[in-house]
């Protein structure tokens, strides 16, 4: 069956104006079915699409703490499988609940194997909070705990945590990168996930108007700029076999960085030191230099 | 919902369709169907999602396009209820046939 003309997803939420979390949620909820349950947890997604009484979800959905999004989904699995029912389950965190504080109970997920979607929709900060930096923050990006000024010019002065082959690493059955801005590989990949047995493990770029600081209505236009630059690049690797990712989506012209850094405050004291912005786009072509031959059609 | 379930469960999915979100808005998204490819492209990126795709026949037909052959494809439609004003969908169109401009109360 063919869902993609219904909403699972109500209208409704109070998800920020531009917000690019709910595009994904919309589509992965399009994509699986009515036959879903969802684990979800705390972030911007749960805490604004479910202000009680109210619920912005059309599926069963389960609301667990920060830390263990992971660990309940793992029971609703074990308990689905003991009553012999057939049903997607899919967890969303965001980036803090995901790579910093649900680490564990990810880790533990995957590693025991449960038949369990997991969607991270990364913003790259703790962005319900009010912007604090997380281990997805990029290196240079400004948040309230990695503030610019004059004892630190550059923001986050460590890189981003590369979740996702950390979470290859543990021999999940299908992990991928992928950016709803570049749609038709977002879809690809939400298919496959979802027709894959195991631990599943999609990372989903998801702007964030509030603490990336840009406009509402160029959200997705400096999300295609974080994959046509070679900076959030699109992969997946299955079964655990890092050496074989595969490189889904490479931009036809690499943009240079500078286009994706001007676009966003969080980023714009970068542009005052030439070097920063240098170091940026090595940094870019040193990963593609080395990774650019898993690039296949 | 006037009682309060046992371990606050809500028995009423999407009701969330109660808050109407189009009053957050302060630039208002208008298509200008006489341009409009109805290529899909604001609907699929709609975040809120407040962009209705109308697939009945009657509506097709009746609805201005710049081809006649583009009449077979269904039509996009904004909710005003919810639309927050974004404005991603003015921004992505490729043939710029969604017009931003103030709301007017």
């Amino acid at each position: 069956m063919n869902y993609e003309n219904e909403e699972f997803f109500a209208p409704g939420h109070g998800m920020c104006a531009g917000c690019a979390a709910p595009i994904i949620v919309k589509w992965v909820l399009k994509l699986a079915g009515p036959n879903t349950i969802v684990v979800n947890a705390t972030g911007c997604l749960e805490v604004a699409t479910t202000p009680y009484p109210r619920t912005a979800w059309r599926v069963p959905w389960l609301h667990v703490a920060f830390e263990n999004a992971a660990a309940a989904a793992s029971g609703v699995e074990a308990a689905a499988k003991a009553m012999g029912e057939k049903v997607n389950i899919i967890a969303f965190g965001g980036d803090g609940g995901t790579a910093d504080i649900g680490f564990q109970a990810l880790s533990g997920m995957v590693e025991r194997g449960h038949n369990v979607l997991y969607v991270l929709y990364d913003n790259e900060a703790y962005m319900n909070t009010g912007i604090q930096r997380s281990g997805a923050t990029p290196w240079g990006a400004w948040t309230t705990t990695s503030k610019v000024g004059k004892a630190n010019p550059i923001g986050k002065m460590r890189p981003k945590k590369p979740i996702a082959r950390i979470i290859a690493a543990h021999n999940a059955a299908y992990v991928a990168t992928a950016n709803p801005a570049i749609f038709n590989d977002f879809k690809k990949k939400v298919q496959k996930a979802l027709n894959t047995e195991g631990a599943r493990f999609l990372h989903v770029l998801s702007s964030c108007t509030t603490g990336w600081r840009h406009d509402p209505s160029k959200t997705v236009e400096i999300m295609r700029l974080a994959t046509d630059t070679g900076l959030f690049p699109l992969y997946e690797i299955e079964n655990g076999d890092i050496e074989n990712m595969r490189i889904t989506y490479k931009p036809k012209q690499f943009k240079p960085v500078e286009e994706y850094l001007k676009m966003q405050g969080r980023f714009r004291h970068l542009l005052k030191n030439p070097e920063y912005v240098k170091k940026l786009q090595d940094d870019i072509d040193a990963w593609w230099a080395k990774y650019g031959h898993h690039y296949q059609k | 919902m006037d009682v309060i379930t046992r371990g606050g469960v809500i028995t009423d999915p999407g009701n969330s369709v109660e808050n109407k979100t189009g009053s957050w808005r302060v630039f208002k998204p208008v298509i200008n169907y006489e341009m409009c490819i109805r290529c899909m492209i604001c609907w699929q990126f709609c975040p809120e999602p407040a962009i209705l795709k109308h697939e009945d026949e009657e509506i097709k037909k009746s609805t201005p396009a710049p081809k006649d052959a583009l009449k077979r494809l269904p039509v996009v439609e904004i909710d005003y209820d919810y639309c927050k004003g974004c404005g991603i969908c003015a921004n992505e169109c490729p043939v710029k046939a969604i017009d931003f401009v103030m709301e007017e109360r």
